[in-house]
């Protein structure tokens, strides 16, 4: 398919999630999960200020933990981090080359395989809420046109926060962010207890969440609650089968 | 939530109050002094729903509290419910309609602004932290963090009190990474109690074994630790 026509095709998704009775977590996920489609990297995460002069992650593609690491990494140090910091887009670190910059994180995305990484913000005029993280494999830098597609859905990620809301209302603003931050919890804390329970992976029980979210027209907080809760049991949890 | 400055919350509400009872008072009054607001009220959810006000420090907070347990509708009745903070820099616009019975009561009390924050780690929910003001106007930014940062504290005070779990030393921060939340979930399921205990569980254990929380996690999660079997296995 045209690349365009899947750009267009990702838009209209994401605007169709704007509807009333909208999940920001489950929005983000989805955000980090196409920008990896469409910019042509391997692994994404969107990290949040949690007010408290620190970034959380609040959405990312894979769990491996030693993706989780990098993003926890650039609470003291890293492109993210500057991202955050300065507002500016952080775009084609060559890993090869930045350990005078970021000594330890660059260490650990090579350790991690990564050959680029990518960093941009989500702005709201002067008040920067997050940055968008992503991480390319392939030594291949991003091109200007896939840098303003990134840039693009950092913006609709913004957007989605502010979803709905007087976008100068600070108050709001902050209503939302932690509501975010604590749903996102609530979800890490559902995919241990539904792998405990059905003797799976955290990612499997990640992706079960989801399908049953999709099939039954749920929110994926609101599934994480009831697996929390008990009230929705791993049986009725179904393995996802081939195709999407 | 990892921060320092809960950190230096925790620890010097836990050298005013030594014994550990009092800790929750301690807070409200070290809140009440950092932030410009007239008064903070403190309450304690179990899962059965409210389970009381645990501190208050002025009349007016007190009164505030009693009246949306009672009338069960309130700013602090919304966070605990909602999960979201309820921020109202101006009562007198904003409360009569959203809260006919609460509002008049608070603006009789002398209260123009309240900011309510739940107490929650994701599912767990152990209360609400009320801040009342005798003012109309928003909290700026730098409040609004030192704010969060007790909410932080008084989550993780009020998380021991909810697990029946005596404090017995000055509480440490939350690791907040993904795998302290997943490995929560998983020991919950294994050895059959609340998220909330499970989380005190493993805060208790890494603490017993001088070991940060997120490798006790990551030991969870891989299975090479298992809050099913007895802990004198191990």
């Amino acid at each position: 398919m045209a690349r365009e026509q899947r750009l267009a095709e990702v838009f209209v998704e994401l605007a169709d999630t704007l509807v009333e009775e909208f999940d920001v977590v489950e929005f983000l996920q989805m955000l980090t999960e196409r920008c990896v489609e469409l910019v042509d990297t391997d692994a994404a995460g969107l990290m949040l200020d949690d007010q408290r002069g620190h970034l959380q992650v609040v959405a990312y593609t894979t769990e491996s933990a030693r993706l989780l690491e990098l993003f926890e990494l650039q609470r003291a140090e890293g492109p993210c981090l500057d991202c955050f910091a300065t507002g500016r887009v952080i775009a084609n670190v060559d890993l090869a080359d930045s350990s005078s910059r970021w000594p330890v994180f660059t260490e650990a995305a090579l350790g991690s395989g990564f050959t680029y990484s990518h960093a941009l913000p989500l702005r709201l005029r002067r008040q920067v809420l997050g940055a968008l993280n992503l991480f390319t494999v392939e030594r291949k830098a991003l091109t200007a046109d896939h840098l303003a597609v990134a840039q693009g859905m950092a913006d609709i990620a913004t957007i989605g926060l502010l979803h709905e809301r007087a976008l100068h209302d600070q108050v709001v603003l902050a209503e939302q962010l932690q509501a975010a931050l604590h749903s996102r919890i609530l979800i890490e804390q559902a995919k241990g207890v539904l792998s405990a329970r059905a003797g799976i992976s955290v990612g499997d029980a990640f992706s079960r969440m989801r399908s049953h979210a999709r099939r039954a027209g749920l929110h994926l907080t609101g599934v994480a609650e009831a697996v929390v809760a008990g009230t929705l049991g791993h049986e009725d949890l179904q393995p996802v089968t081939g195709g999407s | 939530m990892a921060s320092k400055r809960v950190n230096e919350i925790l620890s010097a509400a836990w050298v005013e109050s030594p014994n550990g009872t009092d800790l929750p008072t301690s807070l409200a009054a070290a809140c009440v002094r950092a932030l410009p607001v007239s008064g903070v009220g403190l309450a304690l959810m179990t899962d059965e729903g409210p389970a009381g006000i645990i501190a208050a420090t002025d009349g007016a907070a007190m009164e505030l509290e009693e009246l949306q347990f009672t009338l069960g509708e309130g700013p602090c009745v919304d966070a605990s419910q909602t999960g979201r903070p309820v921020l109202q820099p101006d009562l007198a616009r904003t409360a009569p309609l959203r809260w006919p019975a609460f509002a008049g009561g608070a603006l009789e009390a002398g209260v123009r602004a309240v900011f309510a924050f739940p107490l929650r780690v994701g599912a767990i929910r152990v209360g609400v932290l009320d801040l009342y003001r005798d003012r109309a106007g928003p909290l700026s930014g730098d409040e609004l963090t030192e704010a969060l940062s007790f909410a932080d504290a008084a989550t993780l005070v009020l998380l021991h009190a909810q697990a029946g779990a005596p404090v017995t030393g000055a509480v440490p921060v939350l690791d907040e990474r993904a795998e302290v939340h997943q490995a929560t979930g998983v020991a919950s399921v294994q050895a059959g109690v609340g998220l909330a205990e499970a989380l005190v569980l493993l805060r208790a254990r890494a603490f017993a074994e001088g070991r940060p929380l997120r490798d006790l996690a990551r030991d969870v999660l891989d299975g090479a630790v298992d809050f099913g079997q007895a802990d004198d296995d191990g």
